[in-house]
């Protein structure tokens, strides 16, 4: 039992920065922009977490200089692409690319270092409860702000009139503007909150996960959660999912492996990845459902005509 | 305050001058970097997108950076005109290379003329085998292309490590994780005699030029830019979207493979690993900065050959570190990608009146 | 060819432009008499682990000579079809030595060694030579062994961690090493491995190294680059082995001892050979005894009786009166490996690609 807890606490770290990233993607796609940039943001943002945290000596400060350097990441994409209609794909590219490259040159000094751990919130009473109190209860505060995230995400999209702009735009920019939304403001004000999001995500790995700085450190995870938007077919609760889904079978197979799973690892390595393959076919296989949630706007590039 | 207004028709002087334009941006804006590094920029500058072009040797080097970002990125354009989204071709890329370098293992010692080209075609048919399945599962499943194609590059790239550490592992190799060194009959020929500089090279000018004439005068040149730009126009006029998407993952995904048959036939002349660098992934930049269009793509991947050989000239010469490359480039990307404004676009001065200066003048 | 003679044109006309710029471009002659001296590295010198040791060497390497050197290193070259430009550039320069110091070097080493003759190469970790090609690597499995006895006294879980990158011989021959080395003191003692399928991956790292920790290992062992496992040990209070370098800054209560790759002193010595005219090319296997391999001292979670003993094994590995692989030794399937008193010779070594018996799980092809 304790290993069966101990499993579902690994998936829980290693999917919690695939949820920060997701999400802040999600909200971004949905308003009809297409960052692939997650990978650098997520990258600035481990390293301005890890930079603030041991300069400032608070965990909550790397938190907020990770989201701001995230944001600061996704207003330069912003620019470029809102304002200077530069095309999406190739900017977001040249994002990651930046983001990398800037990391690690201002990360020199920052390597090899140590932050002060992060300690666990512990509700005297519930996290001491068997099996369900060390899974629930008892992480570090990130955890919960992710799964905050979501839910807030989900109800902010379905519920509120702004949720209900930013899917307009997404769907038809041009029909929104019409209507007098202001497009580019709605999409500034989502990358940004996009970017924050991959830089609590980076955060995540330099601070929690790991925790230290190294540059590449990210591994390819934004990459993993611009998969997961679409897995999620740009549904809050299904990119949890999908984070969590992706997170459990690296995990398992880890843990198979020790456990003596006799398979090859790389083959092993791939399940993830084919997983999520597998998944995703069988949800769209409904084809109603599938296309309907894609903004059919996405990655298109709006001009104010009038 | 400025306005942008669309322009009638795009400009052509435009579009000439602002690649000019973003270099030199580029170059101011480095001057700062590295100057905020204490590094000499001026030097800096040389080296990085001058002294790369002074020697043969560098040259030689540039063609060869840049026959695989150019084989891929002609490829991406036809299906990104499409609104195809191949983002995996980096998997197909590695897939090709591996079916390539398999059958040059096969064939191993076995001379011929015929030798290189079935290996040629062995890595075609594996790079268009590994973009079947995102085509097939789209077509079939109307599942989404790009999170599948991304997701076999992981699965692609972990493959080459099992067939390298397992069955195609060198004999004489001490059971490290490597092939065979291909034999002569399995190398592409050099193009410049005490270079690596290949005759794929010349390929990739000749494919650049057969899709030239393609979307220029083929039908299939209109189809995919109808069904790009309006998909139910396309439908009407008896265009298939399906085959659109086939025909643009079978094309991208043969010339991706196609490049990593001549990568690891080239080059590299063997199976290791490490062969998968990324270009699948850099071409894509490859594609937009050549505006998906051929010859765009052939200076891209040129130009942005040349800033990683300058890179490294940069490291070697005066210890730059690697990642103020990176750091570099992805300025000069964000560069040409925000000048490309003015081809499509004026910027007007919204307090100016009719007749004062614009900065839309070549 | 014609291509090449309009290369020439083309180059002829920016040369022109080159004069411009001559101010810079004088840099490389007045510098002639020094011995030049190149380091090409797979990973960022910052990695803390494989690729920074190789540049703690070079430091050495200018410490020593001073003036009469001159020292240049490329961070980042990528194992694939870029390592033959870059080392290529690094002799046209006119380095006189150059160390390519990762096993994926090795072809484009060699092909470029070809090319210049008068060049000196050093490759580390590869099998191949030339007369102007040498190789060296260091017996790492000399320190994993002992390290190997101390964890099998520290283990209170007898069960040991270990995170492998890639099953090549290098690692494989880790692996037994560190389980032969506690098995020889706690016959109980297990090992489990996890391979984790990438060098460098540190969230990954620390997810298996938690999954080990989860299934009750409480000392770990890695072989991939990252300090992840380090950092984890720290957290939840167990033991582990540094690797590659001294990680101590990551796991001040973790680290019972380190296995640092010590480069120094073998290319200060080649650099010094090159200098004097006596450079040959060599195949340099260096472990504990000529300090390319080094331990830092037992930390105080290693009670004095366990460390008398891990450092009595070492004494013996030093002065060659013990090898770790030494029979009688039968492979995982049970078949005989080395006979009675047989000691392995270093080509099989450097080829192992099977488990000894007693290593649990199957050894991926």
């Amino acid at each position: 039992m304790d290993l069966l807890v101990n499993i579902m606490l690994g998936i829980i770290i290693a999917a919690t920065p695939l949820v920060f990233a997701a999400i802040g993607e999600l909200i971004v796609e949905k308003s009809g922009v297409l960052n692939l940039g997650v990978e650098g943001m997520m990258i600035v943002g481990a390293l301005a977490g890890f930079a603030a945290t041991i300069e400032l000596g608070s965990f909550w400060a790397g938190i907020a200089a990770a989201a701001l350097a995230g944001a600061l990441m996704a207003l330069l994409f912003a620019v470029l692409t809102q304002s200077l209609l530069a095309n999406q794909v190739a900017t977001g590219l040249a994002l990651t690319m930046f983001g990398l490259g800037l990391a690690a040159l201002l990360g020199q000094r920052y390597s090899g270092k140590s932050a002060p751990e992060v300690s666990k919130l512990h509700i005297p009473g519930l996290s001491e409860l068997p099996i369900v109190g060390p899974i629930l209860f008892g992480h570090d505060a990130m955890v919960y702000l992710a799964v905050a995230l979501v839910a807030v995400t989900a109800w902010f999209l379905k519920n509120t009139r702004q949720g209900l702009v930013i899917r307009a735009i997404g769907e038809n920019h041009d029909a929104a503007h019409a209507i007098g939304h202001p497009v580019i403001l709605y999409r500034y004000v989502a990358l940004m909150f996009g970017g924050a999001c991959a830089g609590l995500g980076g955060a995540y790995l330099s601070l929690v996960q790991t925790p230290f700085w190294v540059e590449n450190m990210t591994a390819g995870r934004g990459w993993i959660a611009l998969a997961l938007v679409v897995f999620s077919a740009w549904r809050p609760w299904w990119a949890f999912m999908g984070a969590y889904l992706f997170g459990g079978i690296t995990i398992i197979q880890l843990h198979g492996q020790g456990m003596g799973l006799d398979i090859e690892p790389q083959l092993l390595a791939m399940l993830p990845y084919i997983a999520t393959i597998i998944v995703l076919v069988l949800i769209s296989s409904d084809r109603t459902k599938a296309r309907l949630n894609a903004p059919a706007n996405l990655g298109q590039t709006f001009f104010k005509s009038s | 305050m400025f306005r942008i207004e669309p322009r009638k028709e795009p400009s052509r002087a435009m579009a000439y001058a602002t690649p000019f334009l973003a270099l030199l941006l580029t170059i101011l804006a480095g001057f700062v970097l590295f100057a905020l590094l204490g590094k000499d920029p001026l030097k800096a500058t040389w080296i990085i997108f001058i002294e790369p072009l002074t020697t043969l040797y560098s040259i030689s080097e540039m063609m060869v950076k840049a026959t695989p970002l150019i084989l891929i990125g002609i490829g991406l354009a036809l299906g990104f005109r499409a609104g195809v989204w191949n983002i995996g071709a980096e998997g197909q890329f590695t897939m090709g290379a591996l079916t390539g370098g398999a059958m040059a293992l096969a064939l191993y010692q076995i001379e011929g003329f015929w030798v290189l080209p079935l290996i040629c075609l062995a890595g075609i048919f594996g790079g268009m085998a590994w973009a079947a399945i995102p085509a097939l599962l789209r077509t079939r499943f109307n599942t989404n292309e790009i999170l599948v194609s991304l997701m076999l590059v992981y699965i692609a790239t972990l493959l080459l490590s099992i067939m390298v550490h397992g069955p195609l592992r060198s004999p004489e190799g001490m059971n490290f994780p490597e092939s065979r060194l291909f034999h002569d009959a399995a190398l592409m020929p050099v193009l410049i005699e005490g270079t690596r500089a290949h005759w794929g090279f010349i390929v990739a000018l000749l494919v650049a030029l057969a899709a030239y004439l393609l979307l220029r005068f083929h039908i299939v040149g209109l189809a995919l830019k109808v069904v790009g730009q309006a998909p139910r126009a396309a439908r009407f006029a008896g265009f298939s979207e399906k085959r659109m998407v086939w025909f643009s993952f079978l094309v991208s995904g043969g010339l991706a493979g196609l490049a990593g048959v001549f990568e690891a036939t080239g080059p590299v002349g063997q199976l290791v690993p490490a062969l998968p660098v990324g270009y699948g992934f850099t071409a894509i930049i490859v594609a937009f900065l050549g505006r998906l269009h051929p010859a765009g793509i052939v200076v891209g991947g040129l130009l942005l050959a040349l800033t990683y050989i300058g890179g490294e000239s940069a490291q070697i010469s005066m210890q730059l570190p690697s990642s103020t490359t990176r750091v570099f480039q992805g300025l000069l990307l964000f560069f040409l990608l925000t000048t490309d404004i003015l081809v499509n676009y004026k910027i007007k001065s919204v307090r100016a009146r009719p007749g004062a200066i614009t900065l839309n003048r070549p | 060819m014609i291509l090449s003679n309009m290369w020439k044109g083309l180059t002829g006309a920016l040369m022109a432009l080159a004069m411009f710029f001559a101010a810079n471009a004088v840099m490389a002659a007045s510098h002639a008499k020094k011995l030049k001296v190149a380091f090409v590295y797979v990973g960022p010198v910052g990695d803390h682990g494989w690729t920074y040791q190789h540049h703690q060497a070079m430091k050495a390497v200018k410490a020593k000579f001073g003036d009469k050197v001159e020292t240049t290193h490329v961070e980042n070259v990528s194992e694939g079809p870029d390592a033959e430009r870059v080392i290529q550039q690094l002799a046209q320069k006119g380095n006189d030595l150059i160390f390519t110091t990762s096993f994926g070097f090795m072809n484009p080493t060699l092909k470029v060694a070809k090319r210049f003759p008068k060049v000196k190469f050093e490759h580390a970790t590869g099998f191949k030579r030339a007369a102007n090609v040498s190789t060296y690597n260091t017996r790492f499995y000399e320190g994993r062994y002992v390290a190997g006895v101390a964890a099998g006294k520290l283990t209170k879980t007898n069960t040991i961690g270990y995170i492998a990158s890639f099953p090549i011989p290098e690692v494989v021959m880790g692996i037994n090493a560190s389980y032969l080395g506690a098995k020889s003191v706690n016959p109980d003692v297990k090992i489990k491995v996890i391979w984790v399928s990438t060098w460098f991956d540190p969230g990954k790292e620390a997810a298996a190294a938690k999954a080990l920790v989860d299934q009750g290992a409480d000392i770990l062992f890695q072989h991939t680059d990252s300090p992840a496992a380090m950092k984890l040990a720290e957290q939840k209070g167990i033991l582990a082995l540094g690797q590659a370098s001294d990680m101590k800054a990551f796991g001040p209560n973790a680290q019972y001892t380190s296995l640092v790759n010590d480069w120094s002193g073998y290319s200060i010595s080649r650099v010094q050979a090159v200098m004097d005219g006596t450079w040959k090319s060599t195949n340099t296997w260096g472990g504990l005894k000529d300090g390319m391999l080094t331990m830092p001292k037992w930390s105080a979670k290693v009670p004095a009786d366990v460390a008398k003993l891990a450092d009595e094994v070492k004494a013996k590995i030093i002065a060659g009166t013990f090898h770790p692989f030494t029979g009688p030794l039968k492979k995982q399937d049970g078949s005989v490996a080395l006979k009675d008193g047989e000691v392995i010779d270093d080509g099989a070594l450097s080829g192992m690609n099977y488990y000894v018996e007693g290593v649990d799980g199957s050894l991926p092809k």
